[in-house]
């Protein structure tokens, strides 16, 4: 108990400091969601609770612009997350179940450096690379930056619940007759599979919610979500963008708690 | 006991060489294992004795020498082709299928029916006294369950030689001894070629037919359980191989078949003779605590002299330290038992140190 006064919780100020952090991390987001709800044309007075504005985002004016946006933005996100993940997963088993090899560390660098290079030089060097081969820009163009840029993040978890799984259940089937093939999918895949979803799902919410590359990539007329966001922001902020905004949260913080939920899960043990 | 002639041999290895880098794991080792055998092979860890299970198995390939199966060269095939399944030391049951699903693996990846894989795994699992757990997850087993789960998961495709790696090492020591003779009455039972790699010297003792006791990726000595504890060919095997007394000799004389040691204080002790042994040389001894006994000075027929350092309870034995005059000291062993007890003496006394017939033993490597 002596050990309680050196914890971190003792130190001066911490408290201040934690809820210093909270608010400037938190505050924005909660103001958003309640003015969602706001009844109000206006974004700063509150005139009790409604849910017209999330009406107006389905039925509005702009609704169709909205629904067209979302219906690119997920049919992209589910065909990314899928095959950077599936990608992802192939890199993984490569890496960490393909024996000593050369360049070995080298690709381990490679898989995770696109998640620290600045994202705006990825986007660029997107367009450029798109320009040069002279793909016209549109869904594709997206679609394919998409699929590139998720692959570290889904890689990540996969990778780490492969380490967690040691080769002698790979050995044990093999010594049970199970050619390399059906050791890989009757017991290598099955043990992975939390790791292959939180990657699926991180992969998805990172492709649901890009802006920048997006918006350097997409075709001019061709929207997703966000930059449709953008485009509707650049002409005033109005309550159903905030509604659009809160929905989106929303689908984010499920899908990172359920990837996070996932990721707990043990098969080992 | 050596190779009987009327069964055929399982596993023969021939030469086989093992290196990682600069490093040699085996040094050209030759065995030939029969079948119908409950083989150990014995050595302290890094020994090789696990790298040549592991070849065996081919999860390890060989780097030179051959492996035959009943005849067969298996050195190139996946271990997925080899008729031999192994118990691994972590079990590696697969976490994510039940008892059941994990017995039947085997039979259903050789591509017989999941119903026809189940029923022979059922049959197996009550072999093993599991039958009410077969819907269970590995991880709701004791570690003695899933140890024979793993058994009954490497039994059920009938192989022809089961390897076993320290299977029993992480089970309590009770356990361990139940499992020991359950494993020796399985092997009797199913007549499968048991593979059985140890660094327990008692274990290898209670189980085996033969043993071959390894050290720096050699075979020191290939031979019954009796012949190694007995006869042991050099002081690696004399010293592994259950407690000894290694006395360091000087051989005097060497007369019908008799060798004269003397040993440091001038004492002598008359000994069986060994090949290779010549007056003169420098060579060791070695003595079993369990064939010594000790008499009062005096009350008996004179011979090695010596004085009660400590005596040791240990439950089923009591043990001895006597230092002899200016000499080396010696481990005695009686039984706790009248007949025992009778021979131990209190510390301080004087004492003579009495060899059984055959009792020593000499090394000359």
């Amino acid at each position: 108990m002596a050990m309680r006064r050196y914890d971190l919780r003792h130190y001066p100020s911490f408290k201040a400091v934690t809820l210093f952090c909270l608010f400037v991390l938190y505050a924005p987001l909660l103001v958003v969601t309640a003015y969602s709800f706001n009844a109000s044309a206006s974004i700063t007075n509150w005139e009790g609770v409604s849910l017209r504005w999330y009406v107006e985002v389905f039925t509005g004016a702009e609704s169709e612009k909205f629904k067209s946006a979302a219906r690119n933005s997920f049919v992209i996100a589910l065909i990314a997350a899928t095959v950077s993940t599936a990608m992802a997963t192939f890199a993984a088993t490569a890496l960490l179940r393909g024996g000593r090899f050369r360049l070995r560390m080298l690709s381990f660098g490679l898989i995770s450096l696109p998640l620290m290079v600045p994202e705006i030089v990825t986007a660029v060097a997107t367009l450029i690379f798109f320009n040069a081969l002279g793909v016209e820009r549109g869904l594709l163009t997206i679609l394919l930056a998409h699929i590139a840029f998720c692959i570290p993040f889904a890689y990540l978890p996969i990778s780490a619940r492969m380490q967690g799984i040691e080769a002698t259940y790979e050995q044990a089937a093999m010594d049970l007759y199970a050619t390399r093939a059906k050791a890989f999918t009757r017991v290598l895949l099955p043990l992975m599979m939390p790791g292959i979803l939180s990657g699926w799902l991180l992969a998805f919410i990172v492709s649901l919610d890009d802006f920048i590359i997006t918006n350097f990539v997409k075709g001019a007329g061709v929207e997703t979500l966000p930059t449709a966001i953008f485009g509707a922001v650049k002409q005033g902020i109005k309550p159903n963008i905030m509604a659009i905004s809160t929905m989106l949260l929303g689908v984010s913080v499920v899908m990172v708690t359920l990837s996070w939920l996932i990721s707990q899960r043990d098969t080992t043990k | 006991m050596h190779l009987q002639p009327d069964r055929p041999i399982a596993v023969d290895i021939r030469d086989a060489v093992k290196t990682y880098g600069d490093f040699t794991a085996l040094k050209h080792v030759s065995l030939s294992i029969q079948d119908n055998e409950f083989f150990t092979l014995l050595g302290p860890s890094g020994c090789g004795k696990t790298t040549l299970l592991r070849m065996i198995a081919g999860f390890e390939d060989v780097t030179a020498g051959e492996i035959m199966l009943f005849g067969q060269p298996i050195a190139d095939l996946p271990p997925y082709q080899r008729p031999v399944n192994t118990v691994f030391q972590n079990y590696a049951l697969f976490p994510h299928m039940s008892v059941l699903e994990n017995v039947s693996f085997g039979l259903e990846m050789l591509g017989q029916s999941t119903a026809q894989a189940r029923l022979r795994a059922g049959e197996v699992l009550e072999m093993v006294q599991l039958s009410q757990f077969a819907a269970r997850k590995p991880a709701q087993l004791s570690g003695g369950q899933q140890q024979r789960v793993a058994l009954a998961r490497a039994l059920a495709p009938q192989p022809k030689v089961l390897l076993l790696d320290e299977p029993l090492s992480a089970l309590d020591l009770k356990l361990r001894k139940a499992m020991q003779l359950e494993l020796k009455h399985l092997q009797r039972e199913t007549g499968i070629t048991f593979i059985f790699v140890t660094h327990d010297q008692e274990e290898a003792l209670t189980m085996s037919d033969r043993i071959a006791v390894m050290s720096a990726g050699q075979v020191q000595q290939l031979g019954a359980a009796r012949d190694i504890y007995e006869r042991p060919i050099n002081r690696f095997v004399a010293d592994f191989i259950g407690d000894t007394n290694l006395i360091e000799v000087v051989v005097t004389r060497v007369e019908n078949a008799q060798a004269s040691c003397q040993m440091t204080g001038g004492h002598v002790l008359l000994c069986e003779a060994v090949d290779g042994v010549q007056s003169g040389a420098r060579v060791h001894l070695s003595l079993r605590p369990e064939r010594l006994f000790l008499t009062q000075a005096g009350a008996g027929p004179d011979g090695l002299r010596g004085r009660v350092r400590e005596n040791i309870f240990i439950g089923t034995d009591i043990t001895t330290i006597v230092a002899l005059d200016q000499g080396p000291s010696f481990t005695i062993r009686a039984s706790n038992s009248a007949r025992g007890n009778a021979r131990v003496f209190a510390p301080g006394t004087d004492v003579v140190i009495n060899t059984e017939q055959g009792a020593g033993r000499l090394l000359v490597s």
